[in-house]
């Protein structure tokens, strides 16, 4: 029995290697001493398929060929992984720690998940034994305001909420002034998705932030932008517009569950200057994870 | 950030002017700037490796034609071909209908891709095109989804299917047989956006899709998506082979490689595109324009496209059939004047057309100007006649306007003088030599007379 099931064992064990390296051929690059002209080309092409853009790839090619002038052998793995991990550590994101009101909004293209990761950082906030408010800020999409009140419900958390079409800056403003007066910690803010080329929409952000000074001179105290991991390129100039215009403060990367490997913050962090703050990696409620650098690189590279 | 495709690939073959082939040679710097183009656009490594292999083919040997220069030989040839492989002709039906009972429609795709508004877009499109169709609700996962669909029914004005069922495929069920027996001739089964990895849902949509065979299988897709395009789309494709793609979201700055890669993967046709949250914001899909907007070239199309966001969509729509057919009035001048008022930001548009990424800056702040305000008076204060037909305007009724309009008469010469410039250079887009001139000077200073502000504005936005 028992040598039965070691063989069993080990059997399964190389049948993942195996579909490992079919799967991700990324592995079989990585492990090698020495890469050859093809080898090389073959690695860009797996690195570009993570999204991480043709600079921030060359530069990556870049590093290697370097490392394989100078030494003999080299380790492709490690050289790459410090790369990344350079440019990841460089904004580590502050934790949300309780205190006075603070308010937190959440901005970025349509369904990239802002609703289900405001839904899941509210729970994640009140089992943490803090008060939370959240906010129904798109009163635009058909039933935003609904599934909101769904991810309140799933929470255990109050929501504020006027009718649709009404002023997303005055409800923005109703929620702060709420939770202001009942010292509530959090106050959690949904808006609609837009696009960042919209200058109408993105106007509409700027009014949210300043109707809330007013009730809180400091708010919105961070401004998460939410991005979906299969975003391609199209994510710099989202989150570039998002900053200048709504004052984002950190990222969000959610989708992390799917084939997709989210690369694309690597120049967005390089050139924005701004930290990932969690990852979404699913629809469930626990779905929400403080981003972990080492862990995304090694899911970038495939591991 | 993106230069535009056409403005590196005149630098990649500067030298090569007077050249009459295209080589090896010339065009290795060529396709090294389309594939880097194709990259930032989103088209997958392996897709833009296949692609470039088949143009370098094509490409070899061919003669450059006269007036045009290796780099617009090579880059027309490149054009052409992804034209043709994003669908060359648009289909004049877009959808395939049932023989008998109800047509079903069946929208997949990935969460937050943009289902139950496309879903609601469709809806009303068949409606507009004679058919009756019927929503139905298949998300029982994501909170108010089902609300969502019926609220975006009530606005394209037609019905969504209620009904006290839990499970997907007994809704999709129930919902062809209301279709069947109220005679809703159109089904479109609005279901759960899902990871292709995730199995057990994959399984649910080939039940929905054994139980009411549909016509159509419709892979929704975010026109925003990466590299991670042709793994989801040729796993639903695997799964339930798919017999088209609606790509959505197409109104930002995305380049939408996506498209590409899509298409590549599952050899099936892109139908629709969604540009905007309105209902109407929907429409066939042009290959020609997608093939433009991925290689970044920029046309005249793709320039009203960018601006369409702010702009009449009929006018711009009449504006472009008259700038193809060299009809441009007086009064298409005044309408364009209003739309760059409209318009906070020409910088865009301007990067979109090819040779022109220099001249960016310069322009930038011509939409703003006040010259702009003075002319639209002096457009407004003629009689719509006379906007038709500017061979009208003798010298009395050019002082008549003038003081009509509160400017000098010399502002009304300077205008028509300027009307009859820009006729001839939207006659001269259509002409490559004309491009040529446009990228010699592109690689020069620019537009020469460009910094005096209107004076030399040759520009209809
Ligand atoms: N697999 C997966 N799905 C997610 C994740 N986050 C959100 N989603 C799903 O993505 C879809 C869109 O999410 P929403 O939260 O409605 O997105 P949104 O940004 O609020 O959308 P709009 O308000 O319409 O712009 C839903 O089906 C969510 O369940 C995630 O981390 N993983
Ligand atoms: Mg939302």
């Amino acid at each position: 029995m028992g040598l039965l099931d070691g063989l069993l064992d080990k059997f399964k064990q190389g049948l993942r290697r195996t579909q490992e390296l079919v799967l991700s051929p990324i592995q079989g690059l990585l492990g090698l001493r020495r890469l050859d002209e093809d080898q090389l080309q073959e690695l860009e092409d797996l690195l570009l398929q993570a999204d991480l853009g043709v600079h921030a790839v060359d530069r990556l090619m870049a590093r290697l060929r370097f490392e394989m002038k100078r030494s003999g052998d080299i380790d492709p793995r490690a050289a790459l992984k410090d790369e990344l991990l350079k440019i990841l550590h460089l904004h580590p994101s502050r934790p949300l720690t309780a205190g006075e009101t603070q308010v937190l909004l959440l901005v970025g293209v349509n369904g990239v998940g802002k609703t289900t990761t405001l839904g899941k950082l509210a729970a994640h906030l009140k089992a943490r034994g803090e008060g939370v408010m959240v906010v129904a800020g798109d009163t635009f999409r058909a039933a935003a305001i609904d599934q909101l009140e769904a991810w309140g419900v799933r929470a255990g958390v109050p929501v504020v909420r006027n009718q649709m079409g009404g002023d997303p800056a005055a409800i923005a403003y109703d929620g702060a002034a709420s939770a202001l007066a009942k010292s509530i910690p959090w106050v959690l803010i949904d808006t609609a998705g837009r696009l960042h080329t919209k200058d109408h929409l993105m106007k509409e952000l700027d009014k949210i932030r300043r109707s809330l000074q007013k009730v809180i001179p400091s708010a919105p105290h961070r401004v998460f932008m939410v991005l979906d991991a299969t975003t391609g390129q199209n994510g710099i100039t989202q989150a570039e517009a998002f900053k200048q215009v709504a004052g984002v403060t950190d990222l969000i990367l959610t989708k992390l569950d799917g084939s997709a490997k989210g690369g694309v913050v690597v120049p967005i962090l390089e050139r924005l200057k701004l930290p990932i703050a969690y990852v979404g990696v699913g629809e469930g409620v626990d779905d929400l994870i403080p981003f972990d650098p080492e862990a995304f690189v090694d899911g970038l590279l495939g591991a | 950030m993106f230069d535009s495709l056409s403005d590196k690939l005149s630098k990649a073959m500067k030298t090569l002017r007077g050249h009459s082939k295209l080589t090896e040679a010339n065009i290795e710097a060529a396709l090294r700037e389309v594939r880097m183009a194709l990259l930032e656009a989103d088209v997958h490594v392996q897709v833009a490796r296949t692609f470039l292999s088949r143009v370098k083919e094509k490409a070899l040997g061919k003669d450059v034609l006269d007036g045009l220069n290796p780099a617009q030989a090579f880059i027309d040839i490149v054009h052409q071909e992804l034209t043709a492989i994003m669908g060359g002709q648009v289909d004049e039906h877009p959808l395939n209908y049932a023989s008998k009972g109800p047509t079903v429609v069946m929208m997949v795709g990935l969460q937050g891709a943009g289902k139950t508004t496309t879903s609601g877009k469709l809806a009303k499109f068949l409606k507009k095109a004679g058919r009756s169709p019927l929503l139905v609700p298949a998300d029982v996962y994501r909170p108010a989804a089902i609300e969502q669909l019926h609220i975006v029914a009530k606005d394209a004005g037609v019905p969504s299917f209620r009904t006290e069922e839990k499970d997907p495929v007994a809704i999709c069920k129930a919902a062809l047989k209301e279709a069947e027996l109220k005679g809703w001739d159109t089904v479109i089964l609005d279901t759960a956006g899902r990871l292709h990895l995730d199995e057990q849902l994959m399984e649910e949509l080939s039940k929905i899709k054994a139980t009411c065979e549909p016509s159509e299988i419709l892979f929704v897709a975010d026109a925003m998506t990466g590299q991670d395009a042709v793994r989801s789309a040729s796993a639903f494709h695997e799964k339930l082979a798919i017999t088209g793609v609606v790509l959505t979201k197409a109104d930002g700055d995305t380049r939408g490689g996506a498209a590409f890669s899509i298409k590549e993967v599952t050899g099936q046709p892109v139908k629709f595109v969604g540009e905007g949250e309105k209902l109407d914001d929907f429409q066939r899909f042009h290959p020609d324009r997608m093939a433009q907007r991925i290689l970044g070239m920029g046309d005249v199309l793709s320039l009203i496209e960018h601006a369409k966001d702010r702009i009449d969509e009929k006018d711009a729509e009449q504006i472009a059939q008259r700038l193809a057919k060299n009809q441009f009035t007086l009064e298409d001048m005044r309408k364009q004047f209003q739309q760059v008022k409209k318009l906070g930001s020409m910088q865009k548009i301007i990067g979109m057309m090819p040779g022109m990424g220099q001249m960016k800056e310069q322009l930038a702040s011509v939409a703003s100007d006040k010259r702009v305000t003075h002319m639209e008076a002096i457009l407004n204060s003629m009689t719509p006649k006379e906007r038709a037909n500017p061979n009208l305007l003798d010298g009395k009724r050019r002082r008549r306007i003038a003081l009509g309009a509160g400017r000098p008469v010399h502002e009304v010469n300077q205008l028509l003088k300027q009307y009859l410039e820009m006729k001839k250079m939207m006659s001269q887009m259509n002409d490559p030599k004309f491009m040529q001139k446009m990228q010699r000077m592109a690689g020069g200073k620019g537009m020469p007379g460009m910094g005096g502000g209107l004076g030399g504005f040759k520009m209809p936005f």
